[in-house]
């Protein structure tokens, strides 16, 4: 068996209360009703021979493996859909039990292949372990019988997918992986095909391969095969690995916590932790399998400069490059004043790096110009949350999911953006939870199989505070307040007066149903079965945040959660799903410009103090630039220098051609990645990066828990990155180090009333811990708001609904919103050096038919896209899941250029930019845009490194 | 710093706020560029405050009165 396997007890947990005492082989164990003899038995380590229990599903009682001996019960019951009861007296073993086990186990082998030796499960099969322990010794049925395996019967493996294989001969029909699909990851896309000895596990339909299947590459079924008939491609090419390394996944706000499983330093496999409080075994095809980016030959790891970005790079070693850096920055400075130079951290790094980086910009830099990639997605969380409920978090934890009754899920689309999340979402809803969908589009969680929204509002982009504020008025109006909470829990006065903005005929939902794009009665609707739920959860994505009003709609939805006492309790809150796993831990650790770490205001002279004296040196009070203000201040000539930490602005930031002037502009461009990226085209000094296969810190989920992210392997650089930040603070005049990145993580605690009882040693022994972790709440917070708001009493924001400028003229008539694909992530550094860019190898542009018609665009063909801003142009992919009237693209590719077309517009108290409502116009066309040719023109002299015999 | 961006902001700033009555919406503006406008934003919109600025909110003009006048 193999040794890193994790533990299976056979059957999940049961969550009932009450104890039950029973004896398993005349041994007593106490384990809560409704647990199954099964598990009862593995937890007094006695495990039963199985092969389709697993404790990640639910019992199936099919294999007949695990038989055992009840007193008083007659015959042999299966102890996989056995609960126990109480003074319940079982035997796991005895000779009967072994000729039956024994007896099953024969007719499984007999068809089954018998190439133990060169299977590529060969040590870590289920099938060979419990041949093993029944004691099979040969097959009376012989092997040349009807089988599966034999030159004329068998099946070609199924190698569709780049990840894992199909080979049907070693499948012995015990549907772990077509319940996988079903229980774990909610899409059906496996079946059993066929009736009795032709029963074969099937994906899609019988013209498919599970790469045209259905199949979205979870892994779940993968995960739970108990024989080699689905089977990872790197196992089959590098065998089973020998050690794993506990770490978590770097790519969305999930943060799933995975098995590194290495053999010596090669990284085989990521198998997710059952354990882990983001995911309890569960993944997606990011975080499952692409992770080939941190070993791919456009990884860059020695340090490089240039005096010009014209020129080509030069490699050099770190003391070179870190005082080619200061020295720049220095003589910035000198010239131009002390805020001149600033710096952008990632949530893409770990908590202990950002802190490093935003210490240096305020401890070494000498001011406030700190920001974060935060500032384009859920910068107006911070804001609306810290305005109504006085912090800026997420108030549950995805487990939470489990005991709400009715969900609203706006301007999100877990299923691409979230996908464990969503699995979550989608088993409850086949709980029975109702869903109310806020999104212009129809997103897969409207109508997918085995589940349905209840009510699904496409509303017109950029009128998501309307719509709330009908929402609201239709509980203020039909009485559906809950009183009780409002008056103990929030503010009187502001609920007075949001109840009389709300109830305005103005906020009716038949005033706004022209503006929103739907029927008032749905509107109402949906309004009813939300503040009538026994538990209402809000649930939101960056369709709410980037919008000129993202802050209003925040506030607004904070409104409605409290004017329905849907805060503090399981079930139940409002919950951001960030779309980078360390979002909510970037800004935690002061990469806003306005606030210290644990979000105290940079004029805050007590806080600033306690800093002060810890750092050793004054800190400017007032706050620094935000990234756009960046912007503008390069062009205006008076910032001219910048850290960039694992943040592609150039392709990410709104208006490219605005960033690029801004970036064009400025005299020290310092780039710390993994590639050269767009903005490394500006750079003129590159610091390699880690991994997050090399890092050693904290990665903070969107639900505050402190995962540890532990290196599974050395840095290929040579150092961390937070090191290279000490090096670079001290070699412009300010002495930082830490001995180990524990040490960070102490002082943050040391500093941060939020995290004062956090240590990596502490996350290490007892697991993942959710903030805040101090005195009042030594093991962490699942559900924040438990009898009182952070700020005291909830408050009531006034959330009037303002159009956004940027509106359809007949110039350009349709309006654009962007996303994320479930196989891409973000900017695509990462996802596009992996297989995943089989599904996904271009941005593609979805259009309504009717739209479409109207334009003579047929799906395939190529056209253009243009704003007030620019022009890029994409292939077309007619689509009925998008309304009439908008268009969509995801922005994974840089040659796809979606920035070029959005706009400057921003929220108004964040500056989030305005992402999703751009006006443009669609017409065929055949050729590229003047950007992109430019875009193709600037490649290779802009990222040329030169050659080192020169 | 761009002065039609800095004109842009305060005067969306001032769109929130004037949802509340003019007091609170005053020292919600104010409130708001002092605690998140990088001082060379606050000295432009202060200079476009002195100088007038057509296009500038009556309430982010209100608002800024100290600021205008440091």
């Amino acid at each position: 068996m193999n040794s890193i396997r994790q533990a299976d007890f056979g059957t999940p947990a049961s969550k009932k209360a009450a104890e039950i005492t029973l004896t398993v082989d005349g041994f007593d164990i106490t384990v809560v009703a409704g647990t199954s003899v099964m598990r009862a038995a593995a937890l007094l380590d006695r495990p039963i021979p199985k092969l389709c229990a697993t404790d990640t599903l639910e019992p199936f009682g099919s294999c007949r493996m695990c038989l055992v001996e009840i007193e008083g019960v007659k015959g042999t019951p299966a102890s996989c859909t056995t609960p126990v009861t109480e003074g319940m007296k079982i035997v796991t073993q005895s000779p009967r039990l072994e000729k039956l086990r024994r007896g099953v186990m024969e007719l499984y082998i007999s068809d089954h292949p018998l190439d133990c030796l060169t299977c590529a499960a060969n040590g870590d099969c289920e099938l060979q372990d419990m041949a093993g322990v029944v004691g099979l010794r040969d097959v009376r049925y012989g092997m040349d019988g009807a089988n599966h395996f034999d030159e004329a019967s068998r099946v070609p493996v199924d190698n569709s997918n780049p990840y894992f294989q199909f080979d049907s001969t070693k499948c012995i029909a015990c549907s772990r992986c077509i319940r996988a699909c079903e229980e774990v990851q909610g899409t059906f896309a496996l079946t059993m095909q066929g009736r009795g000895f032709a029963s074969m596990i099937s994906a899609g339909t019988s013209l498919d391969d599970f790469f045209s299947s259905e199949c979205v590459s979870c892994g779940a079924c993968v995960a739970v095969c108990p024989t080699a008939t689905l089977e990872e491609t790197a196992i089959v090419v590098h065998g089973v690995p020998t050690r794993s390394v506990e770490t978590t996944c770097a790519y969305c706000g999930v943060g799933c916590s995975f098995e590194a499983e290495l053999k010596g330093d090669t990284l085989v496999r990521m198998t997710p932790s059952k354990s882990g409080g983001a995911n309890e075994g569960h993944s997606c095809v990011k975080g499952r399998f692409a992770f080939g980016y941190a070993s791919h030959k456009d990884r860059i790891t020695a340090p490089m400069i240039r005096q010009n970005t014209t020129d080509p790079w030069q490699p050099v070693s770190w003391d070179e490059a870190i005082g080619f850096a200061a020295k720049r920055l220095k003589a910035i400075q000198a010239e131009h004043g002390i805020a001149a130079i600033g710096g952008v951290t990632s949530s893409r790094c770990t908590n202990e790096e950002v802190y490093a980086v935003q210490k240096m910009i305020r401890a070494a830099f000498g001011n406030n110009n700190v920001d974060t990639c935060a500032r384009v997605c859920h910068s107006p969380t911070g804001y609306g949350l810290k305005q109504t409920f006085g912090t800026s978090a997420g108030t549950q934890d995805f487990k939470s999911v489990e005991q709400t009754d009715v969900m609203v899920l706006i301007g999100a689309n877990p299923t691409d953006g979230h996908p464990v999340f969503a699995s979550r979402m989608k088993k409850a809803m086949r709980a029975g939870a109702r869903l109310i969908v806020v999104d212009p589009r129809r997103i897969d969680l409207v109508r997918s199989p085995h589940i349905e929204a209840t009510h699904h509002i496409p509303l017109m982009p950029g009128t998501n505070v309307a719509v709330m504020n009908a929402l609201a008025h239709v509980i203020v109006t039909e009485g559906l307040v809950d009183e009780d909470f409002v008056a103990t829990r929030c503010e009187g006065a502001d609920f007075g007066r949001w109840r009389q903005f709300v109830a305005g005929s103005e906020n009716s939902p038949e005033a706004l149903a022209e503006v929103i794009g739907v029927e008032a009665e749905t509107l109402r609707a949906a309004a009813r079965l939300f503040a009538r739920a026994k538990n209402g959860s809000i649930y939101y994505g960056l369709g709410v945040t980037e919008h000129s009003q993202g802050s209003t709609m925040v506030m607004a939805m904070a409104n409605l959660a409290m004017a329905t006492g849907n805060i503090g309790r399981p079930g139940v809150g409002i919950n951001p799903l960030r779309g980078q796993n360390n979002v909510q831990g970037a800004c935690d650790m002061g990469s806003f410009p306005h606030e210290l770490p644990g979000y105290r205001h940079v004029s805050d002279a007590v806080a600033r103090a306690l800093f002060e004296k810890d750092w050793g040196l004054k800190l400017d009070p007032e706050p620094g630039l935000r990234i756009p203000n960046m912007f503008a201040a390069a062009i205006d000539g008076s910032f001219r220098g910048i850290f960039i930490q694992g943040e592609d602005l150039a392709q990410s930031d709104p208006n490219t051609q605005h960033v690029t002037e801004a970036l064009a502009a400025m005299d020290c461009v310092i780039v710390q990645d993994l590639f050269l990226n767009e903005t490394a085209r500006f750079a003129h000094v590159f610091l390699p990066g880690t991994a997050f296969l090399e890092k050693d810190g904290t990665f903070t989920n969107a639900e505050r828990r402190l995962n540890r992210v532990r290196p599974v392997m050395k840095e290929a650089t040579g150092l961390s990155e937070w090191e290279i930040v000490c090096r670079l603070a001290s070699a412009m005049g300010y002495e930082m180090s830490w001995p180990d990145a524990a040490a960070i993580m102490d002082e943050i605690a040391r500093l941060t009333p939020s995290f004062s009882r956090v240590s990596h040693g502490r996350l290490d022994t007892e697991g993942s811990m959710q903030w805040p972790v101090n005195d009042a709440a030594p093991d962490g917070t699942p559900t924040m708001h438990v009898g009182g708001f952070v700020r005291g009493k909830g408050r009531f924001m006034l959330t009037r609904y303002v159009p956004t400028t940027e509106r359809t003229t007949r110039r350009y008539p349709l309006i654009l919103t962007t996303g994320r694909i479930l196989s891409q992530y973000n900017v695509g550094a990462q996802t596009r050096r992996t297989d995943n860019v089989r599904w996904h190898e271009e941005d593609v542009l979805e259009i309504h038919p009717h739209d479409a018609e109207l334009r003579g665009i047929a799906s395939g063909q190529r056209l253009s896209l243009a704003s007030r801003k620019g022009a890029t142009t994409l292939t077309a992919l007619i689509s009925e899941r998008m309304p009439q009237g908008v268009v969509y693209t995801t922005f994974h590719h840089p040659v796809s250029g979606a920035n070029v077309v959005t706009t400057e517009n921003s929220d108004w108290a964040t500056n989030c930019p305005e992402y999703k409502v751009t006006a443009v116009e669609v017409r065929p066309a055949n050729e590229p845009s003047s950007w992109q040719i430019e875009h193709e023109q600037r490649h290779p002299g802009t990222l040329a490194i030169a050659d080192p015999a020169q | 710093m761009n002065e039609t961006n800095v004109v842009r902001m305060a005067n969306q700033i001032a769109e929130y706020f004037s949802a509340y009555p003019e007091e609170e919406a005053l020292a919600g503006i104010s409130g708001h560029i002092s605690q998140f406008w990088e001082p060379r934003l606050r000295k432009t919109l202060a200079a476009l405050v002195r100088k007038g600025e057509p296009g500038l909110d009556p309430l982010v003009i209100a608002a800024t009165k100290e600021l205008a006048a440091e």
